[in-house]
């Protein structure tokens, strides 16, 4: 079992959501998307230089710009 | 009359569904105070004439953005009324985050209908929902869709008259979601889809980069062909050959005193330099900006409902990020090289004013309009390819360095992306005819008063003098500190109601390569062409306008005197 943020997953990885850090207005807008603890997440894709990272949890795919998803913890098994 | 909203997370097909309720009647508006555009239509049931709302997408009632704002202000606006049901269009094959906006929508007490649209999609996908059950446990009506076959759409308008105000699920909101999809969802074993694939290319750097670029490089030369050619072939010819013409016959049978004559068809018959408020006044909006616009517009709603613009914007963000924008200003930066006035419409995708200034005042000066280009390209190259260079290459750090600084003054950080990538989705024309039509009826509406209001104001300045006065005032001290000779203020002045036409008509003025040079620059800097200068101070506010005005006026003018003392006389 490792922890880390999505940052650090590699491309077509998966992972459980078991930390969330950030205020409640960022949660708030994860949830809305279905991206909460104890979800399995997918990293789908990394941009180059610090870009945004792709994710999908669900059927849902997300793109969200690094310092959010360096407040996304994972669980990979 | 009784009233329906529509309303749904966004991408879940809910302007597809609105179509197929509303007719042809349809019109779009801006919810009052903000940019956020909603579109109303109307439909019958049981004989009776009903209204359809599009409410813009919202993920939750508790919101984070202002297109969930007036979503909730809609949606309490309506609850006032009576005879209001709201239908909740749903992505099947999301059924569990779509739950959440349900569960509020369930507990506001309006009567609720819910469309599970879809639900091919969610099949192919292997997720079985029993939607019967679904309908006991919510307590109101559920209608499976596939809005873009039309599938199911005539049992949900059947429907609309069996909304009910549904149960009050009280439990905490996880738990009761959890529990309905437990009831009522199966999901068994699926095969990768091509649509994943396409994905999976065009959101990785690697091949969605270049793939990215093709695609801008597309648009952008479809574009400028399709425009120009749709000028050039269909709408000049139809405008000089007989609208012109026909005018003229009327005018002259017509005893008008030569005053009005004068600021109807303009000094001379000649749309371009005559100043006509029944000639150049039609001409800017219908034959020039018009055709770009169609063929633009056509391509932004293709991209857009295919879902493309998410992954444009995702791929981009690292370098605009950077500028002090979001990747979604890509869009309209990459236009501005094509013309100004679709670019600036294109703004529209932006949700914050800091990010539209910058955008503006990047896209307004990264580059000239394709015309100008052209036009620059033609003069300048027998010089000397490096020459090219420098006109371009100065113009495009100056665009940086200005929207960096942009950046600094207007206060706020740039925010993080965080958008949803919607599957890729199959267009349906007639519904891209629709939205292109809307859109253009929306920019013929707005723009074309005031840029007949702008050729007038004009035309009243020139015969009255003004501008022969400014020319002599400000002009002969402005040419002196560009080095630029006293023959090119009438260019400058012609420049602001066309742009490319300016500076073809430095080539019979016999200027010296660094004149050139200079006047390029200042051509493409010094104001927006007129067109430009109205749609911008639609989109920005006439107050922001003035402002990105300015800072083109004042950058156009230091470096173009910065180089009149660093170039060499050649």
């Amino acid at each position: 079992m490792r922890r880390i943020d999505l940052t650090q997953m590699k491309e077509n990885e998966k992972g459980i959501i078991v930390e969330l850090l950030g205020g409640c207005g960022f949660l708030r807008r994860l949830e809305v998307l279905g991206i909460r603890k104890g979800k399995e997440v997918k990293k789908i894709s990394k941009q180059v230089l610090g870009g945004p990272v792709i994710i999908q949890v669900g059927n849902t795919q997300v793109a969200l710009g690094c310092g959010m998803a360096r407040k996304i913890i994972v669980e990979i098994k | 009359m009784k009233k329906i909203l529509l309303m749904g997370n966004p991408n879940v097909g809910k302007s597809v569904i609105f179509s197929r309720l509303t007719g042809t009647y349809v019109i779009t508006s801006n919810y009052p105070g903000t940019t956020v555009e909603f579109t109303k239509g109307y439909t019958e049931i049981n004989g009776e004439k009903v209204e359809v709302i599009d409410v813009p997408g919202a993920y939750t009632l508790e919101p984070t953005n202002t297109a969930e704002e007036v979503a909730v202000k809609m949606l309490e606006e309506a609850s006032r009324e009576k005879d209001c049901t709201i239908i909740q269009v749903i992505d099947a094959t999301n059924l569990e985050r779509n739950l959440i906006l349900t569960l509020q929508l369930l507990s506001r007490n309006l009567p609720l209908l819910i469309a599970l649209n879809l639900w091919d999609e969610a099949k192919h996908l292997g997720i079985q929902i029993d939607f019967q059950k679904l309908e006991a446990i919510l307590g109101v009506p559920v209608v499976p869709t596939v809005a873009i076959t039309g599938e199911g759409i005539k049992e949900l308008k059947e429907k609309i008259p069996e909304a009910k105000k549904g149960k009050c699920l009280m439990g905490e909101k996880w738990q009761e979601i959890g529990r309905i999809i437990d009831e009522v969802q199966k999901v068994s074993h699926r095969h990768h889809t091509f649509s994943e694939k396409l994905n999976d290319l065009t959101i990785r750097p690697a091949t969605g980069l270049p793939l990215a670029l093709i695609i801008l490089y597309l648009v952008f030369l479809f574009v400028r062909l399709g425009g120009e050619s749709l000028t050039t072939y269909l709408l000049d010819p139809i405008f000089n050959k007989l609208y012109l013409p026909f005018l003229a016959r009327i005018i002259n049978q017509s005893s008008l005193p030569k005053f009005l004559v004068r600021i109807l068809l303009g000094e001379k018959m000649e749309p371009l330099s005559g100043l006509g408020l029944l000639t150049t006044g039609p001409y800017i909006p219908f034959v020039i900006v018009f055709p770009y616009l169609f063929v633009f517009y056509l391509l932004l709603s293709l991209l857009e409902d295919i879902g493309y613009l998410p992954r444009l914007a995702t791929l981009l963000d690292t370098f605009f990020h950077r500028l002090g924008v979001h990747g979604y200003s890509s869009v309209p930066i990459i236009l501005g090289f094509g013309c100004k006035v679709p670019a600036l419409l294109a703004t529209r995708l932006l949700e914050r004013k800091r990010e539209k200034i910058i955008t503006t005042a990047l896209l307004m000066m990264m580059a000239p309009c394709l015309p100008q280009s052209a036009m620059i390209v033609s003069l300048i190259a027998p010089h000397g390819t490096k020459y090219l260079f420098l006109v371009f290459g100065l113009l495009f750090f100056l665009s940086l360095i200005v929207s960096f600084l942009l950046s600094k003054i207007f206060r706020g950080e740039t925010l993080e992306l965080f958008l949803e990538i919607p599957p890729y989705r199959r267009p349906v024309f007639s519904l891209l005819w629709q939205k292109t039509w809307l859109r253009l009826k929306g920019f013929l509406k707005e723009a074309v008063p005031l840029i007949l209001g702008g050729v007038f104001l004009i035309s009243i300045l020139e015969i009255s003098g003004v501008i022969d006065l400014i020319g002599k005032f400000l002009g002969k001290p402005l040419l002196y500190l560009l080095g630029l000779p006293e023959r090119t203020i009438g260019v400058i002045t012609t420049g602001f109601l066309r742009k490319d036409v300016s500076i073809a008509l430095l080539a019979p003025l016999n200027l010296t390569l660094k004149q050139l040079v200079i006047a390029s620059i200042f051509l493409t800097l010094y104001l927006p062409c007129l067109s430009t200068f109205f749609v911008m101070g639609k989109e920005l506010g006439w107050e922001n306008l003035l402002k990105v005005a300015a800072i083109q006026l004042l950058s156009g003018l230091s470096v173009c005197f910065i180089l009149n003392q660093v170039l060499s006389g050649t």
